[in-house]
């Protein structure tokens, strides 16, 4: 439901009543094609909010050309009609389907669910307001988002970075941090974004890839990086691609002159007034939460934070105050894109927790029409060429590809989409595909990695077999590398269909298989990762085994206090621990490791063994892996030689024991980053910083004449965690900055601790006598991941961690099917995030628990017997262990004979074995030799 | 209330890639799912962005 907003609700959780106000489109989405002719004639110009308003759009438009639904709509707000009637109108005119409805009205939706999703999002803070960084007066400032749009292909200049102002190409850029951030000043928002930092750098190294040679700078107070990979990609910017850090908040901009250069005044590390000169200032807004979305939160009663921002409980991080109606993403605080992804699939988890009895009452399957039987039908092939706007008719000549297709052999139908993918054209092409009776296509567009999916439901839905379509991506390998050549590009995608057409011409009809799936699951660990994921697929209805190594539930929330806002941990996994043993469809095996499993999506059987070699064995649809981290024992600063010198969480036990050492130290010395953001650890531990400056309030706070300082790197109180750092200093904290050619020393002398230390502002080494000095260490991987990657293959990076299948898009599931992973074992992190992972592995994994089989692609590795002679070669190659070889008495001699067997639900059709076969013993379905040859053949013909 | 008078269905406010997510996990999970947007067309913020670290996808 677009263009729609929620305009009332009633009723309780379980049963809610909401009103939905859909406002006027005033174009008929059943008619438009979204062929673009209404945008073409509409006189009218608005700035492109998609462009950040870095480009326009018409009155009439489209958010942007892959915009879901493709639908044309009208800007009421600008379009002349509307100014007066009976002027203008020409889209009207001009509109092929007759989809323009000016009298078009707003629509009022009564509906009825069980539950409410708040995912409003954000807007980029509008630095216009505070005059001093020049926004809206100089041309050269622009905002990040602006900025990021330059940088696009799709935007308005194509990728090419010139200054807004003159056209001239862009030389030198400035970075400004925390526009809008970290900031009561300028903006009131004291909090921060959380994401600035990180997107600041991609910026300036993706800038420095358009423009060899241009020079980029960040100005900052702290680098922010302390996602997974963040701190490497920060190290990579600063050592192989140049990009410059600059540690100072600039306060303004200015102009020189009338040239469109602007100058910054700033003091650097050295103390000294520098005035520097830049083609191009970009300002690294925040995030922030808009009148429009505080007003649905008044309208739904959901409780926001001061930064206005949903409240939620760190154990609860997608639920809001008000009981069945959750949130994710930046409504409950600035984040990024994994982690929004993350909090999209917890909010399913949490949601399925409240509604799962009435599962199912009202989805709906997609059926199909019966599928054709082709097998005796002779080749008639339709190819469907592709403009994907103008990514690919803007290059290469779309319409002599289309006349050449209807050349080759076997071709008995061509034509041209603006965009093939489009809602609109996929029903054409079923329609088309019907009334000509084709029964092979080719889509010459894009990469079957993204679309083939969506090609083989157009099939199904027009009866076909799914495998009988062949995508000739004529856009990534050839528009987008050959745009300079448009002549050779256009030859290219001539070959391509060619071969296409080929290999499709030989394509069989080829049957998905289906494996039943165990309706239970497997949880590893029964820290609060675990225990959460556990609790969550139990109250969805689903049996759950958790196996935990140790003798207790609670992993390392034994050791932890309070969460950044203060909730007790200890309270709420006690609580949690209580829930999970009470719950009657939780299986706990304590003193259990995993030592063995088989198995795969919907089968798995695992074998757990305690040390005096007890086993049990558990048959489980799906598996989460909650394996947890643990604090590092630090190897610097003295420590296990100095007995005053702790690390946090020794120093925390002490500390809440009232131990005599402990009360009566005077000067306490935090140092930050031990163990992290170095060496071959070359991560953000994440939590630390929160951790020290919560210790250092509460030691002020115990007694305010104690000296308390923090030696760190960067000060990563991220999101709403920056009130704490602020509270810090206004006790007295006092924070110093260090670099790592400059670390900290702890030395003894005379029984007294002296911590030594570069002071940037004073720009002098400082003698700290210390009574204390607590270490930041770092969170390290658990060592049992090694044994679980080898169990379960599924991989770890290079810092021990487990690894997502995808950064941003799949960041809780393994690249194997059925497993997920959640808490410290994929990264440090803080409880609710933990938490919120540890649901989201759930809600995946509910995803297949709640379904009773699993249907898988059907292009599998299968053996030919009549070549195989068991070599087993495949195998050793084989990286999914899907190949065993069978022995049998078959031979008329009495010869024992050998052959592989593939298991189907493990083979993911790579191929790497039908490479290696040197018998042909063994083909992929939908890659067989004869099509391959064929491609090659097509390739070579002319 | 009763279990049984539960409604199997879900309405989330807002199409971004949250949002998206969470309509796709629910609707694989056997619930009727309303996702309400108020612009045009989902998507969100990240559908602006050129590429997305660290793979340097377009966020297409």
């Amino acid at each position: 439901m677009t263009l729609s907003e929620l305009a009332g609700i009633s009723g309780d959780v379980g049963d809610f009543q909401v009103t939905v106000k859909e406002h006027p489109r005033y174009v008929d989405m059943d008619k438009c094609i979204a062929c673009g002719e209404c945008a073409a004639k509409c006189p009218k110009k608005v700035d492109s909010e998609y462009d950040a308003a870095t480009g326009k759009r018409k009155a009439i438009y489209v958010k942007y050309a892959q915009a879901v639904p493709l639908k044309y709509q009208i800007d009421a707000d600008n379009c002349i009609r509307f100014k007066k009637a009976g002027a203008c109108g020409f889209c009207e005119k001009v509109c092929p389907a007759g989809a323009i409805n000016f009298d078009d009205t707003e629509k009022i939706h009564q509906i009825n669910v069980g539950a409410v999703i708040l995912s409003p999002g954000f807007e980029s803070f509008d630095p216009s307001a505070a005059g001093v960084w020049g926004y809206g007066r100089y041309p050269n400032v622009v905002t990040a988002m602006q900025f990021e749009r330059y940088l696009s292909a799709s935007g308005p200049t194509e990728g090419h970075l010139v200054r807004p102002s003159d056209g001239k190409e862009i030389t030198k850029v400035a970075f400004l941090q925390c526009v809008g951030s970290r900031d009561e000043n300028k903006c009131g928002n004291a909090y921060c974004s959380s994401v600035c930092c990180m997107y600041a750098i991609k910026e300036a190294v993706m800038a420095k890839d358009h423009v060899p040679g241009l020079r980029t700078s960040i100005f900052m107070m702290d680098m922010r990086t302390h996602g997974k990979d963040f701190d490497r990609y920060y190290q990579r910017a600063k050592d192989e691609s140049g990009v410059r850090f600059v540690r100072c908040r600039v306060h303004g901009v200015e102009p020189e002159g009338e040239s469109g250069d602007l100058r910054l005044h700033y003091i650097n590390e050295e103390g000294r007034q520098v005035e520097e000169y830049f083609d191009l200032v970009v300002l690294s807004v925040g995030l922030q939460i808009p009148d429009h979305i505080k007003a649905l939160a008044d309208l739904t009663g959901v409780r926001l934070t001061n930064d206005r921002f949903a409240a939620t409980s760190d154990f609860s991080p997608v639920s809001t105050s008000k009981k069945g109606i959750f949130t994710c993403g930046a409504f409950a605080g600035p984040k990024d894109i994994p982690q929004s992804v993350m909090e999209g699939s917890a909010a399913a988890a949490a949601v399925a927790d409240v509604l799962a009895p009435a599962r199912g009452q009202l989805s709906q399957e997609k059926t199909f029409p019966q599928e054709r039987d082709v097998v005796n039908e002779e080749e008639k092939i339709g190819v469907f060429v592709c403009h994907c706007g103008s990514n690919i008719a803007g290059v290469v000549d779309v319409e002599a590809v289309a006349d050449y297709a209807q050349t080759l052999p076997g071709v008995v139908h061509t034509e041209r989409n603006l965009f093939s993918c489009s809602q609109d054209t996929q029903e054409q092409m079923v329609q088309t595909i019907k009334s000509k009776g084709l029964n092979r296509v080719v889509v010459a567009a894009c990469t079957p990695r993204t679309h083939e999916p969506l090609f083989r439901e157009t099939l199904k839905a027009a009866g076909l077999n799914e495998y009988l379509v062949e995508m000739a991506n004529i856009r990534n390998q050839n528009s987008w590398v050959h745009s300079a050549d448009p002549k050779s590009a256009t030859a290219k995608a001539k070959d391509l269909v060619r071969m296409a057409v080929a290999k499709v011409a030989r394509q069989i009809s080829l049957q998905p298989i289906s494996v039943p799936i165990i309706q239970k699951g497997l949880v590893i660990g029964g820290g609060i990762a675990g225990m959460a994921a556990a609790l969550n697929m139990a109250e969805q209805g689903f049996e759950v085994h958790l196996v935990e190594k140790t003798e207790s539930l609670g992993g390392n929330a034994v050791y932890l206090g309070h969460t950044w806002s203060g909730e007790s941990i200890q309270d709420r996994a006690k609580k949690l621990i209580d829930q999970v043993q009470k719950n009657e469809r939780i299986i706990i095996h304590k003193g259990f490791e995993v030592r063995q499993a088989e198995g795969f999506v919907g089968n798995f059987s695992t074998t757990i063994a305690t040390r005096d070699g007890l086993t049990k064995t558990i048959e489980h649809g799906v598996g989460v892996v909650a394996t947890g981290g643990r604090a590092l024992r630090p190897k610097e600063y003295g420590y296990g030689r100095i007995p005053n010198v702790l690390t946090a969480l020794e120093f925390d036990r002490l500390f809440k024991l009232k131990e005599q050492h402990a009360v009566k130290a005077k000067t306490v010395v935090f140092i930050q980053c031990v163990g992290s953001r170095e060496g071959d650890r070359m991560y953000c531990s994440k939590v630390c910083c929160t951790h020290s400056v919560q210790s250092a309030i509460d030691l002020k706070q115990e007694d305010a004449s104690r000296m308390v300082y923090i030696l760190y790197r960067d000060m990563r109180t991220y999101g709403q965690r920056e009130t704490l750092y602020k509270k810090a200093r206004e006790l007295g904290v006092i924070f110093i900055n260090y670099e790592t050619h400059g670390k900290p020393t702890v030395e003894v002398e005379h029984k007294q601790v002296n911590v030594g230390v570069w002071d940037h502002v004073l720009h002098r080494p400082l003698r700290i006598k210390a009574d204390m000095v607590v270490l930041a260490t770092a969170i390290v991987a658990n060592p049992d991941a090694e044994k679980l990657n080898k169990i379960y293959k599924v991989s770890i990076d290079g810092d021990g961690f487990f690894q997502e299948a995808h950064a941003k898009l799949r960041p809780v599931d393994f690249a194997t099917d059925g497993l997920f992973v959640a808490g410290l074992a994929h990264y440090p992190k803080p409880v609710e995030e933990s938490v919120a992972q540890a649901l989201a592995a759930s809600g995946r994994a509910a995803t297949l628990l709640s379904r009773s089989a699993v249907s898988l692609d059907a292009v599998k590795a299968e053996p030919d017997l009549r070549y195989c002679d068991g070599c087993a070669l495949c195998i050793d190659v084989c990286p999914y262990h899907a190949i065993e070889l069978v022995e049998v008495e078959a031979d008329e001699a009495g010869q024992p004979h050998r052959y592989i067997k593939v298991n189907k639900a493990q083979c993911k059709g790579c191929g790497l074995c039908q490479g290696t076969c040197p018998k042909r013993g063994v083909v992929v379905q939908g890659f067989t030799m004869e099509q391959i040859s064929s491609q090659i053949e097509a390739a070579l013909a002319i | 209330m009763l279990d049984t008078q539960k409604v199997g269905s879900v309405m989330i406010v807002g199409g971004g890639i949250t949002g998206m997510q969470a309509a796709l996990d629910l609707a694989d999970s056997g619930y009727y799912v309303y996702l309400v947007e108020r612009s045009g067309a989902i998507g969100g913020a990240m559908a602006q962005l050129d590429k997305t670290f660290p793979t340097n996808d377009c966020s297409m």
